[in-house]
């Protein structure tokens, strides 16, 4: 069974998802950690839809509809920072 | 342009006999002439744009070279025929009721669609009614959420997986393209071309249906805003029942608005964000004009490029490999 991330891979494996689905795979992306996914057009509503089943079944939290924030949401860095939250509980 | 916009219905108002000339002079030549059609054919919604364009097709082409067709399912307002039929014998047009519901039933639309809507609400079944509603203009994510209402009547708002929404979606396509199946055949056998109805809030933000209401030979209000074409609908003098009508999208069985479903924000203040975003407007410019905040206009011109990247692939014909060459992008 594959082990749930530790919090120092959380950012890496965020963003290899956010490549693999929005990105088509690319190497070498050109998006930092800090980016703005909405300013930088990486991710539409469908694909907001998308992020949050990943982070559901792979960190096995839970996303509320009122976590749903640029906040929370918008950069890799801020979702790793929320997901680490949501497992500290 | 410079400074603020305060005056918002000026800065959409437009000469609606110039205009109305404009576009009766642009079918005149369109579709004798480019086309080489002897008429034209569009469904009619009993909505707004469609009862537009029938208008306008009329003045330019006459009645007995212009045909409207019916096209209920059985979750159709029944409304909708109605103020359809009104609007077809004002103008004197010809008409035709194409019931579609038995080809969605034999196609699976309903079924693949409560099949969706089951992955998240287990118990959904006959006498469930549905519908998706979009969030709201305060929200950064325009996500869909899934309102579902069981049949004594309890209703409640679900957020939807990806596969949900996108199976629901797919499924409800089905709607819009069968209509446009029924349009082609008359069109076929009359040598008429196909009109599209899209003003220009639902052309720019991709709010129809590749194959579906997307298709057409030409589409006489897509560089109107919905603002305009209000004006338009008084001096063509539309039926006023229809002219008051909220404009809906008659596709879900619980009745839903175009706001509720895609645009985040009334059709007013969309029109005047997609304006200030076509020129180059900073939001301030425009906010108080529309009755918005500094951050909700900012947020309605992210929404405005996202939904426009996102949709992009609706606008384009086929792609091609041309010879000697590379693909064509």
């Amino acid at each position: 069974m594959e082990m749930v991330p530790t919090s120092e891979n959380v950012p890496e494996e965020i963003r290899r998802f956010v490549i693999n689905s929005f990105l088509f795979g690319k190497d070498g992306a050109d998006f930092s950690n800090d980016d703005s996914f909405l300013e930088k057009g990486i991710v539409d509503s469908t694909g907001i839809l998308e992020l949050i089943g990943f982070l559901e079944e792979r960190f096995q939290i839970k996303v509320a509809d009122e976590d749903l924030l640029p906040e929370n949401l918008d950069s890799v860095n801020r979702v790793a920072a929320f997901v680490n939250q949501k497992r500290a509980g | 342009m410079t400074g603020a916009v305060t005056h918002f219905p000026d800065v959409l108002r437009l000469d609606p006999e110039a205009e109305t000339a404009r576009i009766v002079a642009a079918i005149r030549h369109q579709v004798p002439q480019v086309l080489k059609r002897h008429g034209v054919v569009l469904g009619l919604s009993g909505g707004i744009d469609s009862s537009v364009c029938a208008a306008l097709c009329v003045r330019a082409l006459g009645p007995s070279r212009v045909l409207g067709l019916f096209m209920p399912d059985r979750e159709s307002a029944g409304e909708s025929l109605v103020l359809g039929r009104r609007l077809a014998a004002g103008l004197g047009m010809e008409t035709a009721l194409e019931e579609i519901g038995p080809i969605l039933e034999a196609s699976g639309c309903y079924r693949r669609r409560n099949a969706a809507i089951r992955m998240v609400v287990p118990e959904y079944g006959d006498g469930w009614k549905e519908k998706l509603v979009i969030a709201s203009a305060t929200s950064a994510y325009a996500i869909s959420h899934l309102v579902v209402e069981s049949p004594d009547g309890n209703r409640r708002k679900v957020r939807m997986t990806r596969e949900s929404y996108l199976g629901i979606v797919a499924a409800m396509n089905f709607k819009q393209r069968t209509r446009k199946m029924m349009e082609y055949y008359h069109a076929d056998r009359l040598t008429y071309a196909v009109v599209g109805t899209p003003n220009r809030l639902e052309y720019d933000q991709g709010f129809f249906v590749k194959g579906g209401d997307g298709a057409a030979d030409l589409k006489p209000i897509a560089h109107l805003y919905k603002s305009q074409v209000y004006q338009l609908a008084e001096h063509l003098e539309i039926p006023e029942e229809i002219r008051r009508r909220p404009p809906t999208t008659d596709t879900y069985s619980l009745a839903q608005s175009q706001e509720e479903f895609y645009f985040t924000l009334p059709y007013r203040q969309m029109d005047l964000c997609l304006y200030g975003r076509d020129h180059g407007l900073p939001p301030e410019a425009i906010a108080e004009g529309a009755g918005l905040t500094t951050e909700q206009v900012k947020r309605a011109y992210l929404d405005i490029e996202s939904k426009r990247r996102a949709t992009r692939y609706l606008h384009l014909s086929p792609l091609l490999v041309r010879d000697g060459e590379g693909a064509e992008l």
